[in-house]
């Protein structure tokens, strides 16, 4: 049989490397100044966790046997090193960052099949399992120390800081404002006295509080996303449920108890949910495809999120809202399905025939 | 009432460089080659034999049952040979094609043509429609009387009349409209007079403003006949999108749009209806835009149906080997294996495309962003039916909707992982009707191997049962004889 | 003690009879799986899968002893309706059913006339009569060769259905692995 080329003969602009590429620069703000705020040892985590998952990317290509070139310049391990390395203490040891590439790269996505196929979000999937595996070095938070600032290490601390450890623990580490919150309720503080002295929202906005690269300018990572949107990389619908419903449930509960529940703002700014909404929940592969599934998947995921932060066992609850959300996902792709031209569509008796094809 | 926009969509450069080109035409060349099926349905019959004389306008080809249409000789001369030449077709396999040689004298016949075509009664306007072997000239080649007594029947009060030509590069129906605007809007009016004066809406994309100035100017006087500016998007001139963005209302899986009161013709075949049934000329050539990067003179070009496409770029010079031709739009257009296939009826573009405007991509996996499902206009998940067909699981992926694709590319040009979903679509479609064809076979198959163990078992008992006769007949017989020689015996004694 | 043992008599004793009472009042009836699959076989008894008949073939394929590509008259839509009938999946990218099925076709010039080939076809495809021409029925021919066995002249011959513009369809898009590298 002759096998002649199909149509169309022409194709739009973008391709997979472009795609990844727009989403690293607008990460790349956020990611400075996260940098900027803790110093060397951050750029040296950085630099290291997002060589390895370039590096475990390659030695995976190279053993299934396909070829680099389509496969590796993809960037889509660079975008995922980077994303890990936001989540991750911008102080932790050097190994955290290649344990976490080894996770996201190797099990979270190569095991898988290869991009396109995992069900995970690769770097949260890496997250989970080195805050479960390594709680220590994973909650070891550092108020901010600027280049150039009092406290902030040269370069040489800097690199004996990532290669060998933080030489005084004690005297370094602070909480988050998260982690902070939950254990000073669990001592039966009341809300206001809590966060009277570590909470600043226009601190929180631009970034300078502790916490991961990831978590501290929320402003930044906004802007990053809405660009993203502008350039129709990501759709509107996760971010806005996922915000939404996290603001939601803030505001009912923070007005029916002032004293034991944050408002939406300190929800808002607070933690890595500007980075999840808009660049890890966002994250193709492991979402719906509709644009009803993707509303049910963010209201999921900041329903969660919101439970876990104010009545689970962890401070932060990103990762793992994203994480259940992502199992969630293939039911929803399986339920939830576009209106197709000329097919009666509305009302609950389409919707029920519809859901009888199976897929 | 309109909607804003058609849903999904693209927006591919339109690149209708040639939009300001006034149509040529082209000199009709030495051979044409008329192939028999030209249009939807069954393929014509000859009507002439090897070696007779034709006349241009005479009927060639005569139409085969209800749904099918004449072909006429667009030259004069004579018919020299019945063969199997390449057909318009990705494969270029052969079919039947009548090759007339033309003697450049342009002899034709005399017409008998009304006084005033504009009273003439809808069935007749029908009748001469379908003599005139019109059919859908933006591509689709439905033959365009049955689709006028299919509105009169369904008495449709709304025709929209397309002209649209959401394809990129095409202009042949832009300067239609701008040139020989009286003649199309005679067209229209036949068309509306076909259809006993329905409210008719004449549908043109934004990107042409001079075509819609032109048409807003010749229909100003009629008071049911207006122009709709429409948005400029891809597939906005796909009979569905289109009628769902005019009317609200979408065409119901299975049926017709004449089910909910609309007949849609394209621009095109309203000129030539005004051609065949005021003139008396029937569908003999037709405005092609000749295209592309390997083009030295594009332009739109009027040429006589049947003309090689080798023919036409040599008329209009060719810079360089082109990477691909392609037969109609770069979005749906058909790729052609060589350029020795005639145009046809409803060839409106001739690309020849240079290796940039074609741009090699490499495949990528698919990395489910669902650019593709933005972009469907029927509303489908092609990522998720390219994945079941990759591994074969034609009933999933028809549950979800293949039957439904009208290959439009909106998913594929989309893609960013460069993956050719609409060539996974024309493989479903292709194992869909394979299915079909051996279901089919096999039901016969089955009923003639039944058939012949019934007769075979019928024609044992048959045997059977004769040669029981014939031993019963043998045994009478032979007592018969028995009890006649005993009589004898007995007599001789006595 | 005493406790013990009667309660689990007792427990065994009431199980036992819900087994009983379900053996008989729940019974499901055994399917008939193997007309089904008789049924779906073309029925020519051609032989070519290597079983006397299409009844002893079905039983195999029913029994799951031999695979489902194993008729080649069937083509793959029988690999297809077999497939769902026995709820297991095929995959059909490494078999050789992808190969086209192939017709009967009489070499005319060495054609005797002998009136073997249709008294052995089933499906009455060759048409004929003694000492004449005798011709293969394209659309009745399911490729079972029957009658390529019986012929003393090996006129007819088993050669592959032409591609037509009718029948010819797109092929299935190459996986990334074995595409080229664009330049």
């Amino acid at each position: 049989m002759l096998k002649p080329p199909s149509s169309p003969h022409i194709s739009g602009f973008t391709s997979v490397p472009v795609i990844m590429i727009l989403v690293v620069l607008s990460l790349l703000p956020g990611t400075m100044l996260g940098i900027y705020q803790f110093g060397w040892p951050a750029l040296f985590l950085f630099l290291i966790t997002v060589t390895s998952a370039i590096l475990f990317e390659s030695i995976c290509l190279k053993i299934s046997g396909k070829p680099v070139r389509i496969y590796c310049m993809d960037f889509s391990a660079l975008l995922t090193g980077w994303l890990l390395a936001m989540t991750l203490p911008p102080w932790a040891p050097w190994w955290i960052g290649v344990l976490g590439s080894f996770c996201a790269i190797v099990i979270g996505k190569q095991i898988f099949g290869g991009i396109g196929q995992n069900v995970f979000n690769p770097a949260m999937l890496a997250r989970t399992i080195l805050l479960v595996s390594f709680p220590l070095e994973m909650t070891t938070w550092i108020a901010p120390r600027p280049f150039g600032s009092a406290g902030a290490p040269d370069l040489a601390a800097g690199w004996s800081i990532t290669s060998i450890g933080i030489p005084d623990l004690d005297a370094v580490s602070s909480a988050s404002a998260l982690g902070h919150l939950r254990t000073e309720l669990g001592r039966g503080q009341l809300l206001p006295d809590i966060l009277a002295p570590v909470y600043d929202p226009i601190a929180s906005a631009i970034g300078t509080i502790n916490g991961s690269l990831g978590e501290t300018s929320a402003v930044l990572f906004l802007l990053g996303g809405l660009f993203l949107i502008y350039k129709r990389i990501i759709t509107w619908h996760i971010p806005a449920s996922m915000l939404a419903t996290v603001a939601l449930m803030a505001l009912i509960f923070s007005r029916i108890d002032p004293n034991h529940y944050a408002g939406p703002l300190f929800h808002l700014l607070g933690g890595g949910l500007m980075l999840g909404a808009f660049y890890i929940a966002t994250d193709p592969v492991t979402s719906p495809v509709s644009s009803v599934g993707k509303i049910i998947f963010g209201t999921g995921c900041g329903l969660l999120l919101f439970i876990i932060r104010t009545w689970g066992n962890y401070p932060e609850g990103v990762a793992f809202s994203i994480l259940l959300m992502n199992a969630a996902t293939p039911l929803i792709d399986h339920y939830i399905k576009p209106r197709i031209y000329g097919h009666p569509g509305s009302g609950i008796g389409a919707f029920l025939r519809r859901q009888k094809q199976d897929s | 009432m309109p909607k804003l926009r058609i849903r999904g969509g693209v927006h591919p450069q339109e690149r209708k460089l040639t939009s300001e080109i006034t149509i040529t035409r082209v000199p009709t060349p030495e051979r044409l080659y008329m192939p028999l099926k030209q249009h939807i349905g069954a393929p014509a019959a000859p009507d002439k034999v090897i070696d007779e004389i034709v006349h241009k306008g005479q009927i060639i080809a005569r139409a085969q049952g209800n749904v099918s249409a004449n072909i006429h000789a667009p030259c004069s001369g004579y018919l020299e040979q019945i063969t199997d030449w390449a057909a318009p077709h990705p494969s270029g396999l052969p079919t039947r094609t009548m090759v007339l040689v033309n003697d450049g004298k342009e002899l034709r016949d005399e017409v008998s043509t009304p006084v005033n075509p504009l009273f003439l009664r809808p069935e007749v306007i029908a009748e001469r429609v379908s003599q005139s072997g019109i059919v859908g000239l933006g591509g689709a080649t439905f033959p365009s009387a049955v689709k006028l007594t299919l509105g009169q029947s369904r008495n449709t009060p709304v025709l929209i009349i397309n002209g649209c030509e959401c394809e990129p590069y095409l202009t042949c129906d832009d300067r239609l409209m701008q040139e020989r605007t009286q003649t199309v809007m005679d067209g229209i009016q036949l068309l509306a007079q076909a259809l006993y004066g329905p409210q008719t809406i004449i549908a043109i994309e934004k990107n042409k403003p001079e075509a819609i100035e032109a048409m807003e100017l010749a229909c100003r006087d009629f008071g049911n006949i207006e122009v709709m500016p429409v948005p400029t998007r891809y597939p906005m001139g796909s009979e569905k999108q289109l009628i769902e963005y005019i009317t609200g209302r979408q065409v119901p899986v299975g049926k017709l749009s004449a089910d909910i009161g609309v007949t849609l013709h394209n621009i095109a075949t309203a000129y030539a209806i005004s051609q065949a049934v005021r003139h008396g000329k029937p569908l003999t050539h037709r405005i092609v835009t000749v295209a592309g990067g390997a083009v030295k003179r594009p332009g739109n070009y009027e040429v006589p149906i049947g003309m090689l496409i080798s023919d036409l770029l040599a008329f209009c010079g060719l810079k360089e080997e082109p990477q691909r031709i392609l037969m109609g739009g770069p979005m749906m257009g058909q790729a052609l294996p060589h350029a020795d296939i005639p145009i046809t009826k409803g060839c409106n573009g001739v690309l020849a495309m240079s290796r940039a405007e074609i741009g090699a991509r490499d495949e990528h996996p698919c990395i489910r962003c669902a650019s593709c499902v933005d972009a469907c206009p029927m509303g489908l998940s092609p990522l998720t039916m390219a994945a079941l067909l990759k591994k074969d699981k034609l009933d999933n992926a028809v549950n979800i909707g293949l039957k439904d694709c009208i290959l439009c590319g909106s998913c594929s040009f989309a893609c960013p992982s460069a993956i050719p979903l609409v060539h996974y679509f024309n493989y479903g479609k292709g194992e869909l009707l394979v299915r079909a064809q051996q279901q089919q076979k096999d039901d016969e198959i089955k009923r003639l191997i039944q058939g012949r163990q019934l007769r075979m078992a019928r024609l044992e008992k048959e045997k059977e049962e004769m040669v029981a006769k014939r031993m019963q007949a043998i045994a009478k017989r032979k007592a018969a004889e028995k009890a006649a020689a005993e009589q004898n015996s007995e007599k001789e004694v006595a | 003690m005493i406790e013990g043992i009667s309660t689990m008599a007792i427990l065994g004793f009431t199980l036992g009879l819900f087994l009983a009472l379900a053996a008989r009042f729940l019974k499901v009836e055994a399917d008939p799986v193997v007309d089904d699959i008789t049924a779906m076989l073309p029925g020519s008894n051609c032989g070519q899968c290597g079983f006397a008949g299409c009844g002893q073939a079905a039983e195999a394929v029913a029994e799951g002893s031999v695979s489902l590509d194993i008729c080649p008259p069937g083509g793959k839509s029988l690999i297809e309706n077999l497939a769902a009938r026995l709820g297991v999946d095929w995959d059909f990218s490494n078999s050789a059913t992808n190969t086209a099925p192939m017709l009967a076709y009489v070499q005319e010039a060495t054609c005797i006339g002998c009136t073997r080939c249709f008294k052995a076809c089933p499906t009455d495809a060759i048409i004929g009569a003694p000492k004449q021409m005798h011709s293969v029925i394209d659309s009745a021919c399911n490729g079972c060769t029957l009658c390529v066995d019986v012929c003393p002249t090996e006129c007819l011959q088993m050669v592959e259905v032409q591609t037509t513009l009718t029948n010819w369809r797109w092929n299935k898009p190459l996986p990334i692995s074995q595409l080229p590298l664009a330049a």
